[in-house]
């Protein structure tokens, strides 16, 4: 007999080891670390934040090394496959690239502490255990430490009382949603005896003769509600433009990268996984979200002022696009979340680069007006700024046009013809407010010009996720054939 | 077949202007001067490079030539697939044409920005040559939407009083047209099983679907035209956009709409084409005799032009859908010589805009006595825009009125009014800027055009006189190609004749 082997039987989870080891090694190494003044909390805050992007590179490495088939640990609770390594690799660099371009805000408005970044590696870690969750159980581990990281960094500037309403208006309501989750999971188990995905598969295999019980399909629908909470989507998105503003903005475009896509990871593994073939049974609800998001994501942001809330209901409308392709419920339809969510991230990671740039003097300004002649005093980040809002409004050969015709093209397939027609029509009155911003950063003159250097990490992330947004059409290859594989493997198994 | 891939070449040409424009460096001053040199000799050599597809192109076959193919999106048979026909070949040669006259006419107008204006412009150049080259429609697709960023900064940036109005008429007009197209565009996709546009011209799509992609379709490309009524847009994006902006819209990207009913409608949606022709013969008479009787009624130079386009294109879709070979290359004639009229005439607006900096009728009169070149130049496009024999606006309308006689005389009678009144309101148009008594003061000293702005007329004045005087060089090269194109749609015509024509 072989003796046990340990690391095999965790291999599968070694990358969230590693990030959890490390995280406690680095919030040992900022505990530790002298911070009674300002100065020095920076210098540890500043120590602190770089190693731990490190991690998360490391861990994106791990992750990536350690891609092979489908493999499960802790007796099935836990799964990777293709699947989850394209979201946590996503999720990771999403994490990675905030943490890059907070230091400047952060140290701006004398926030900068160490727990910052353990905090977002905690939530990251959440997000994790969230995406490779195979089991009711599992899942909701992994949500509730991501949720309760992040109710912590919306309030993260304490003394203000924008951000305190923020984490707890986000705390109260994100409560309430984890209270539908667990339990509608709590009905699902009463009637069919198991949490584990794997197992409920089997019980709803769509060649049986009897319909699922009624309590099952209102346990679906509640778990449902509770993650339609988490990726923000109508009718429970009310906190989401609150918590945008209010939130520092690192933060906020913290939430609009990697949670979401975590979040959205989620929704499509359970409702594929398990549920797969109870598709005539939700295929209407997510329909409905997915359509009621679009149009309030389109026509609520027409006349908004501040950016961040602009950017706030965009996140709600791309939710509701990337939707389109769960409510196909076919692999298509997987592939076209994957690669809209993949190009989501670094267009909405670009647009919170350039909110991050804008401030004049000592003070950070956030409303659209304060872009005005952009396109004068800032060429480069001007330019940024619109190829991001035209790939947001998908307008082609930009990455955003890309990832729309993805998930329309399974709309089609799908026979949803309702749904994709009044897709491409929101998407013309989100065009409109979306190259309202360049208009404001085009065509009209500056007024007060922005502060001129912008700083170096802010810049780093605007070029990176400029050039990728602007050259995906040249080199497609690598994120559609990754998005391919992995949509394929939710459906071999 | 391996060749030079001269359309790649073709595509990739101005790009490499733009990154030589964005490497400049210097004072402002320095800058817009070198900026003006390199996008001209770039949108030159462009032209130069263009001129090879004509030499080297074989007017007796109707398949794609210079063909180029790649893989571009793994896994859904999605390639980057170029070629032209004689029905493309001579809208590529243009685009190149009017690209420098572009350039040309901005030198001196266009002070402000000009590295971000020049760019713009050979952006757009690349972005239309693709989308006539294109042989995917997914490729299609990106380049004829993609020229809606360059054409909304140009409009906006640079445009005049109105300029944020009208640009966000024009992009949000075009864009609700063209994403209805994406949709049909997938749903063929998934009928076919391809993208690949010659395929999907032999696909044969069901009567009933037929239908509803054209409707798709048509509301894109109706946009495009314009067709009355969606046209609205049009006036404005004209009036506000700088000179060169209304050249290229007048000149190349109305023809995209034109284009497209020849490219998709008419061999992917025969059955359906033959449906909804009465429907286009309508709006194009609308079209053609009231939008004449609104130029009719303008006080602004641009706006008058702009009007006189709609009626103009108004020709080209009655043309088209007339399906006849007179109709339907008399069409595209209508289609290149309207590309040069109009450019020029908006060109001509320019010249005295920039001396004046007023598009109103009423600031002018006299100018004849002043500037008798300019009068001349004047003159002779005005004449072709009416149509006058020798210049090739008679050559396009006297084609398309014989193919539509041939299908319908009413078509063709109420089609022919529209010559005359645009007789009319261009005739009216030049008495009163041109002639009359020199009486207003500032123009006491007005000069003439000068040998730059000479040298932007030129080849537009030389091509109007040889199309007008002695078409065949123009006409060969598209025939082979419109006879093969009249083909697909009878044949499909008749491959569905017990279904949908039984009852004639």
């Amino acid at each position: 007999m072989n003796s046990f082997n340990y690391i095999e039987l965790v291999r599968p989870a070694l990358p969230e080891i590693f990030l959890a080891l490390a995280v406690m090694a680095l919030l040992m190494l900022g505990v530790f670390q002298k911070s009674g003044t300002e100065a020095a909390a920076a210098d540890s805050a500043r120590l602190v934040t770089g190693l731990s992007v490190v991690t998360l590179v490391l861990a994106v490495f791990l992750v990536g090394v350690d891609a092979r088939g489908r493999d499960e640990a802790f007796c099935g609770m836990f799964v990777t496959d293709p699947f989850a390594v394209f979201w946590k690799i996503l999720v990771l660099i999403g994490a990675a690239l905030t943490l890059v371009m907070s230091g400047d805000y952060l140290v701006r408005k004398g926030l900068a502490r160490f727990e910052y970044s353990i905090l977002v590696l905690f939530a990251t870690l959440g997000m994790m255990m969230m995406i490779s969750a195979n089991d009711l159980i599992a899942l909701y581990l992994g949500l509730e430490m991501q949720s309760l990281s992040l109710y912590v960094i919306a309030a993260f500037q304490r003394d203000d009382a924008r951000s305190s309403e923020a984490g707890l208006k986000y705390f109260v309501l994100g409560a309430v949603a984890s209270g539908m989750l667990l339990y509608g999971s709590s009905l699902i188990y009463g009637f069919s005896g198991t949490t584990n995905f794997n197992d409920l598969a089997e019980l709803f295999y769509a060649g049986q003769a009897q319909p699922p019980s009624i309590g099952v399909i209102v346990g679906l629908v509640f778990i449902l509600s509770g993650l339609a909470f988490k990726v923000s989507a109508v009718p429970f998105h009310m906190w989401t433009p609150d918590v945008y503003e209010g939130a520092p903005t690192p933060v906020a475009a913290f939430f609009a990268a990697a949670p979401k896509l975590a979040a959205v990871a989620l929704l499509v593994r359970v409702m594929i996984g398990p549920f797969g073939d109870l598709l005539p049974q939700w295929q209407q609800i997510i329909v409905f979200i997915s359509i009621a998001s679009m149009i309030l994501g389109a026509f609520a942001a027409v006349n908004q002022r501040n950016i961040k809330r602009l950017m706030a209901y965009s996140s709600i409308g791309n939710v509701g696009y990337a939707l389109i392709g769960l409510a196909a419920g076919d692999e298509t339809g997987v592939r076209g979340v994957l690669i809209y969510m993949a190009i989501y991230l670094f267009m909405t990671l670009g647009t919170f680069a350039c909110i991050l740039a804008m401030k004049r003097g000592d003070r950070m300004v956030e409303e659209i007006s304060d872009l005005a002649g952009l396109g004068k005093t800032h060429p480069m980040m001007a330019l940024a700024l619109a190829i991001f809002m035209f790939s947001l409004s998908g307008i082609p050969p930009l990455a955003g046009f890309f990832g729309k015709l993805y998930v329309f093209l399974a709309a089609i397939e799908a026979k949803l013809y309702a749904l994709a027609v009044i897709g491409v029509l929101s998407s013309v009155v989100a065009a409109f407010y979306y190259i309202r911003v360049v208009k404001v950063a085009y065509f009209d003159d500056p007024v007060q010009p922005l502060d001129t250097p912008v700083n170096r990490s802010i810049g780093v992330v605007l070029v990176l996720t400029a050039t990728i947004v602007l050259f995906f059409f040249a080199y497609p290859g690598p994120i559609l054939t990754g998005a391919a594989a992995a949509a394929a493997s939710l459906f071999g198994g | 077949m391996s060749h030079f891939p001269v359309l790649s070449l073709l595509i990739l040409l101005p790009l490499v202007g733009t990154a030589f424009i964005l490497t400049i460096r210097g004072d402002a001053e320095a800058v817009a001067r070198n900026t003006r040199s390199v996008a001209l000799w770039t949108s030159l050599i462009e032209f130069v490079v263009s001129l090879y597809l004509w030499i080297n192109f074989d007017p007796a076959t109707a398949s794609f030539q210079f063909v180029e193919r790649r893989e571009w999106m793994p896994g859904l048979g999605i390639s980057y697939h170029l070629g032209v026909d004689g029905i493309s070949m001579m809208f590529v040669l243009l685009t190149t044409l009017l690209t420098p006259v572009c350039v040309l006419a901005s030198w001196e107008s266009i002070t402000q920005r000009v590295r971000e204006y020049m760019v713009a412009f050979l952006v757009m150049e690349s972005l239309m040559i693709g989308m006539f080259a294109a042989l995917d429609i997914v490729v299609f697709y990106v380049f004829f939407e993609g020229v809606l960023i360059p054409m909304f900064l140009i409009i906006g940036v640079w445009g005049g009083p109105r300029r944020v109005y009208a640009a966000f008429k024009f992009f949000l007009y075009t864009l609700l047209g063209s994403v209805l197209m994406l949709l049909a565009i997938l749903a063929m996709y998934f009928d076919a099983g391809t993208a690949d546009m010659q395929t999907l011209m032999a696909h044969g799509f069901p009567v009933q679907m037929q239908s509803w992609l054209w409707l798709a379709f048509f509301a894109s490309f109706a946009v495009k035209v314009p067709m009355w009524p969606v046209h609205t847009w049009l006036p404005d994006a004209h009036v506000e956009a700088p000179t060169a902006g209304s050249v290229i819209l007048a000149g190349v990207l109305l023809k995209f709409g034109g284009y497209g009913f020849l490219r998709f409608s008419l061999p992917m949606f025969p059955d359906a084409t033959v449906a909804f022709a009465p429907l286009i013969f309508a709006l194009s008479i609308v079209a053609v005799i009231y939008t004449s009787f609104v130029a009719l009624a303008q006080d602004d130079m641009k706006k008058l032009i702009a009007y006189s386009s709609v009626a103009h294109m108004g020709f080209v879709t009655a043309g088209t859908f007339s399906l006849t070979v007179q109709g339907i290359e008399g069409a595209i004639y209508q289609m290149l010589s309207h590309g040069i009229v109009s450019a020029a005439l908006f060109l001509i607006v320019g010249v005295v805009y920039d001396r004046m900096h007023s598009r109103e009728i009423e600031t002018y009169g006299g100018l004849v006595h002043r500037m008798p070149v300019y009068a001349f130049v004047f003159m002779l496009f005005m004449l072709a825009s009416v149509g006058m024999p020798g210049t090739s606006g008679f050559v396009g309308e006297f084609l398309v009125l014989l193919g539509t006689f041939q299908v319908n005389t009413w078509v063709s009678m109420l089609a022919a009014t529209g010559v005359i009144l645009g007789a009319c309101y261009m005739l009216y148009l030049y008495r009163r800027v041109i002639f009359g008594k020199l009486t207003k003061s500032e123009l006491a000293d007005i000069a003439d055009l000068s040998p730059r702005e000479m040298a932007v007329f030129a080849p537009l004045v030389v091509l109007v006189v040889v199309m007008g005087v002695y078409p065949p060089p123009f006409l060969e090269v598209m025939h082979t190609s419109v006879a093969n194109l009249i083909d697909q749609v009878t044949q499909a015509k008749l491959a569905s004749m017990p279904l949908s024509m039984a009852g004639r």
